[in-house]
């Protein structure tokens, strides 16, 4: 097994538009992808990943150039992209680049939104489904199990997912600094646009156990309640509903505020002073700027949370950084296992040739000799020790290696002068 | 020398956890609580040896009452540990145990002679109990300043260095509310077996004196602090400055009483 027969083919957001992308989902037959991908010849091992931001196929294969071309077919079967045009959008990573390629995919260097969390978890899956179907072997199975610790290891020693990015994420994270466990706690979105849509999935992801959809006109606030489970009430509930839920998001298209801070200073004595977390996602805004100023309510407008962001973002390509240099390590340390397994099987191949022709050629010369059994025994005893005599010198010498590069060539200059490889898998 | 090496074994713990608060780094922590394990031990055979030294609890001169208090405040804060995780929360407590311990280290280490209204078996219940209760008391106020700093900058919108390490506002409450819980039964056990202790001692269970009126004070301002959170819902931000107040009026209780108002318990510490 030859570090360079490990490959990675696919297109992502970087190489290619959403109108291509969107011809490769293999949405339709789950089965389909692992079907047809063992079908190809020579695609020894791989995985299959298909998320909405990119379509990579993982494999190891020993005679590239038609898998690859197979492979691509494959890919753009569904699609009307013309096969000249095929090149323009995929990308191609062999060996090391390989490995690299997907520790960053794993770490969510490569993602869109840069240490966003879902990649991991899209990757295992993929494992999971080409490992269950039998399509992944010994390479596939160290690799991918390698990469989902690498990009572990970045979570923990990096802070490259510790910050939001986004204005949804932002308001989750200041949720959970907040509420600390977000499990049980109640949302209602007031307003039932877009927005408080992506903020109440984000939410409802990190555990919120109910959302409630307050809006001018209810069957919006039905429809949008649909979606989560949850239930739907008219803005004329607003208060009444305030009292029972913990975080609000407000988004409406109202030209002035919708809440004031003498509305809500009764809500927090009826509550309790349970804390109450406020999102103000609407321009202009929907919540009085002075409600900041009562104890235990927080009260974020758009503004406050791109602060936020952008405060992240700096600290995020910081540590992106300092991911990039755990990949580089990771590969290097995945490349000195690809050679420590060859080492192994090339040192037996050695030794497996050697008593192949020794026996052949006892066989061929007792065949015509009438020598008593002790005679033949003392024959074979010194056809084997003239092998290791003779193996013993290249075997050191193998062993030896120092540097890396040092000894992939000798691996390579000793396989090809016993040619090792000339006769592919003749024991299986 | 016993009481030197566990104060140099709190020091580097204290130092360690505040290592440990800037580098967030993990196994930093993990030898921060060590230290502060291994100094615990050092500091149980301190008390022990001067027990043994003094021939009664050590718990009558000032520098034994406050290593004590110390000391109760490092097994709180260990035994919370157990069953209880709160992030950061070790870097703050031990700087008070580290400040304690200072305070225990500066003033005189003689033994007392006992006088004879004070030998009782009362001596190491009441004293123990209530030096224990100061100390979740002093957790409390650990966590009161903990959730203040966190609240300011949630409130203000600037996420400095307090932000990211502290733990989220419910769980700084929740700390605030689990310390008072433990401390306040210790605290009225303390008031009460401290009266057994005065009806044996001099005939009376309660003397208005300023000890006995600035526990009495400081019990109610903790019972309110509870009645009020259960009943009103007082938390948050009030809570923990009321944690805070409370901690205030512990200190006072303990040294400015002593010091300022003279009293029957005045010769105690």
């Amino acid at each position: 097994m030859f570090v360079d027969s490990i490959l990675i083919l696919g297109v992502n957001h970087k190489t290619a538009p959403v109108e291509v992308r969107e011809q490769l989902a293999f949405t339709s037959d789950p089965e389909r992808p692992f079907r047809k991908l063992k079908e190809i010849p020579n695609c020894t091992e791989f995985c299959f990943l298909s998320t909405c931001n990119r379509v990579e196929v993982i494999f190891t294969s020993p005679h590239q150039t038609e898998t690859i071309q197979s492979i691509k077919k494959f890919l753009f079967a569904s699609s009307n992209i013309k096969e000249s045009d095929i090149d323009n959008f995929i990308y191609l990573h062999r060996g090391a680049d390989a490995i690299t390629h997907l520790y960053r995919v794993a770490a969510s260097l490569d993602s869109m939104v840069v240490g966003e969390p879902q990649i991991l978890g899209q990757l295992k899956d993929a494992y999971r489904n080409s490992a269950d179907r039998e399509c992944t072997g010994v390479i596939l199975n160290r690799l991918l199990h390698k990469a989902f610790s690498v990009a572990k290891r970045i979570r923990t020693e990096t802070n490259i997912g510790g910050s939001a990015v986004s204005i949804s994420y932002a308001a989750v994270e200041l949720a959970k600094k907040i509420f600390g466990n977000l499990e049980g706690k109640k949302v209602l979105l007031v307003g039932a646009g877009e927005m408080a849509e992506l903020a109440a999935e984000h939410l409802v992801n990190q555990g919120i156990s109910e959302v409630i959809v307050a809006n001018r006109t209810l069957e919006r606030a039905v429809n949008l309640a649909k979606r989560f489970n949850g239930k739907a009430v008219g803005l004329a509930e607003l208060h009444a509903q305030m009292e029972l839920v913990d975080i609000m998001v407000s988004s409406t298209g109202a030209s002035g505020l919708i809440l004031h801070q003498e509305d809500v200073k009764p809500i927090m004595k009826q509550r309790k002073n349970r804390p109450l977390f406020l999102i103000d996602i609407a321009v202009p805004r929907d919540l009085d700027p002075k409600l900041n100023d009562l104890d235990n309510v927080y009260l974020y407008d758009v503004d406050d949370l791109s602060q936020v962001v952008e405060v992240n973002k700096a600290e995020r390509e910081q540590e992106a950084l300092r991911a990039e240099r755990i990949v580089t390590e990771e590969t290097l340390k995945f490349l000195q296992w690809l050679e420590d397994m060859q080492l192994t099987p090339t040192i037996a191949a050695l030794r497996r040739k050697a008593d192949t022709i020794a026996k052949a050629e006892l066989a061929k010369t007792l065949s015509h000799c009438n020598l008593s059994a002790r005679d033949i025994k003392s024959i074979e005893k010194m056809a084997g020790s003239i092998i290791n005599k003779m193996l013993h010198d290249p075997i050191l010498f193998l062993k030896q290696g120092h540097t890396q590069d040092d000894k992939r060539l000798k691996l390579d200059f000793t396989r090809k002068i016993f040619g090792l490889d000339l006769e592919p898998e003749k024991e299986e | 020398m016993l009481f030197s090496l566990s104060l140099i074994g709190y020091y580097l713990s204290t130092t360690t956890y505040i290592v440990f608060f800037i580098t967030q780094k993990k196994t930093i922590r993990t030898a921060a609580r060590c230290m502060l394990f291994g100094a615990g031990v050092l500091h149980t055979v301190t008390i022990l040896g001067r027990y043994f030294l003094a021939g009664h609890t050590p718990l009558t001169t000032h520098h034994d009452t406050v290593s004590f208090f110390a000391w109760s405040m490092t097994w709180a804060f260990l035994s919370f540990r157990w069953r209880y995780q709160v992030k950061n929360f070790g870097t703050f407590v031990s700087i008070v145990i580290a400040a304690l311990m200072t305070i225990a280290a500066l003033s005189s280490q003689a033994i007392a002679e006992l006088p004879p209204a004070l030998q009782s078996a009362w001596l190491p219940v009441h004293a123990s109990i209530a030096i224990i209760a100061d100390g979740f008391m002093a957790m409390g106020f650990c966590s009161g300043l903990m959730y203040l700093l966190q609240e300011r900058e949630l409130k203000k919108k600037r996420f400095g260095v307090f932000y990211s390490r502290l733990p989220s506002l419910e769980a700084l409450d929740n700390l605030i509310q689990h310390c008072l819980t433990v401390g306040f039964p210790l605290l009225t056990l303390g008031i009460i077996t401290g009266s057994f202790w005065a009806k044996q001692a001099w005939g009376a269970y309660w003397h208005w004196d300023p000890k006995e009126t600035w526990s009495l004070i400081t019990w109610l301002l903790y019972a309110a602090m509870l009645h009020q959170r259960f009943i009103a819902g007082w938390r948050g931000k009030r809570a923990a400055i009321l944690a805070i107040i409370g901690f205030i009026a512990v200190l006072f209780t303990l040294w400015g009483v002593t010091f300022l108002l003279p009293g029957v318990h005045s010769y105690v510490r």
